[in-house]
Order: C-alpha cells, then structure tokens, then sequence
C-alpha cells in the first residue's frame, strides 16, 4: 500500500511537471528568454557586480544545453524532476500527520506548498531573472531554505495544533525569517529593464500558483484512487 | 458521518506506524535531495541544464 501510495506521487509529480512546462512556455520562459539578450549583450553589462575572483556565472566552456528543442527538453526534465521532489515532499507531510487525501483536500495541500515554497522566500527574494543583480548565492539558498522549512512548519502547526501556545509559536515561525531579513544584493544597477523584472515576478507566481494546484489535486486525486482500490467508494472525504 | 470517518481511517491507514512514518522519512529525504540537486546545486553543468526551471520556481539561481 506504501509502495503504491508513493507511486502515486511520482506520478502526480512527472504530470504537473511536464504540465507546469506548457504553462512556462506562455510567459516565463519567453521573459528570461529576453532577459539573456540583455545579460548577453555584454559592453556596459561587464562592470556589474562581478567583483575580482568570483568567476562569471555563465562560464563559456561549461556545456548547456542548445537554444530550442534541446534546452526546452532539459527544462521539462528539471521540471519533472521538481516536480516530485515537490510532490514527495507533500506525501511526507500527509502521511506523517495521518491526512486523508481526496482531490479537495489535495488541492489544500498544494495551496500549502505555493505558500511555503512560493509565497513566503518570494516575500524576501525576489523572482531573479537572468542579468539581475543578486545577494551572494550560498546566503540566498540558506535564506531559502530555513524559510521554507520554517513556513511549512508553522502551517503544520495551524493545520494540526489547537493550543495557543504552537499558535504562538507557528506565529513565531512564520514571521522569523522576514524579521532576520533575506539576504540584500550590493546594488541595484540591474541591466534587465524593470519593467521586464515586474512581468516577471507575476508571470511566475501565477505559473507556480497553477503548479502547486495541479499537483496538490492531482496528488490527492491519484492518492485517493489508490487507498481506496478499484472500486472507487467515497471512502475518503 | 460517523461510519465515514472509521472508513476514513480503514482506507487512509491500514499500515503500521513505523511503516508509514519510515515511508514519510523516506519521500522527505529523497524529494529534497533530488529538489537540492536540480534547483541548488553548484554543479555548472547541471546549473546549465535545469537553468530555466530554477528561474521558473524563483529558487536563487546566480
């Protein structure tokens, strides 16, 4: 039943990837598309940020993947691939707190995830297109990462615990990182237009947000299927 | 309703604790570590290769 219940959610997690690469194509991709005609430009682009000693990041001898077929494939891949970390990540919390999962409730679940995972390290950092001048890169995925963890942790806490003193503390959780304070970058001599940055933080928290709820309902949805076998009852609400 | 919360738990956990929380650790551990490797890693190459999509889910990518 385990084995079935995690199947399931590596296939939740390889369909909102390869789903959320279709909803990319409309206005992410093309946005950071555009933003590397700037950061390719070179000229000016060369006096920014890069101090002596810290390598560019875009190194010309290390491979990439080629512009069209091949570099839309990779990216369907990582997509996939996050996808079910995400997605696995989900099943975690659902089975450590005993959840029942049905499509609603799935799509509570990803709702969850888009806060933890989007909504909140987005309130500090903000969506960073290609050319964008950005805090030291160990800070920022530090930064990240404790409050990421932290968030999920006190929605945990709101989901589960009744006590005021978790509410206090899920409270404490929730605003801690954004007191200590993301990691700042030098300057803000961007060369990517601002106007293109701002489309950007919109195009992709919309993105994420349909990601999240794809997965979280299809989550639930294959989940349910699975618990409760063929026949298909209502036997989780 | 109350025979739809006793089918709830039939359904949803018919498995043993340790089962289920082992199960739970493991789908943790590996979704992040799979999660660390393509939006975090420092790898050059695998940076080149899931570029868009550490973009995409706005994780810091440079």
């Amino acid at each position: 039943m385990l084995t079935r219940i995690l199947l399931a959610a590596i296939l939740a997690g390889v369909l909102s990837g390869v789903f959320v690469t279709a909803v990319q194509a409309l206005r992410v991709t093309p946005l950071i598309l555009e933003a590397e005609t700037y950061e390719n430009s070179g000229g000016a682009t060369d006096t920014h940020s890069h101090e002596a000693g810290t390598a560019d990041h875009h190194d010309a001898e290390a491979w990439a993947p080629e512009n069209g077929i091949e570099r839309t494939l990779y990216t369907m891949l990582s997509n996939v691939l996050v996808g079910v970390s995400f997605s696995l990540i989900l099943i975690a919390g659902v089975l450590l707190t005993k959840s029942a999962l049905s499509f609603k409730s799935g799509l509570v679940w990803g709702l969850c995830g888009f806060i933890a995972f989007v909504l909140a390290p987005n309130f500090g950092l903000s969506p960073e297109l290609p050319g964008m001048d950005a805090a030291d890169l160990g800070e920022s995925q530090i930064w990240w990462v404790m409050t990421v963890t932290a968030t999920s942790a006190a929605l945990m806490i709101f989901a589960f615990k009744r006590q005021i003193l978790w509410m206090l503390a899920g409270l404490v959780l929730l605003v801690a990182p954004h007191i200590y304070g993301a990691p700042l970058p030098a300057g803000h001599d961007s060369i990517v237009p601002a106007n293109l940055a701002a489309e950007f933080a919109i195009a992709t928290i919309v993105t994420s947000f349909l990601f999240w709820l794809v997965l979280g309902g299809l989550l639930g949805w294959l989940v349910q299927r699975t618990v409760s076998g063929k026949s298909g009852n209502e036997a989780i609400q | 309703m109350l025979s739809q919360q006793v089918n709830t738990q039939a359904a949803g956990l018919e498995i043993s604790n340790t089962n289920r929380i082992g199960a739970a650790l493991f789908a943790l551990l590996f979704g992040s570590f799979m999660l660390y490797a393509t939006v975090f890693s420092h790898s050059e190459i695998l940076h080149n290769a899931a570029h868009d999509t550490r973009h995409a889910v706005t994780a810091p990518c440079h």
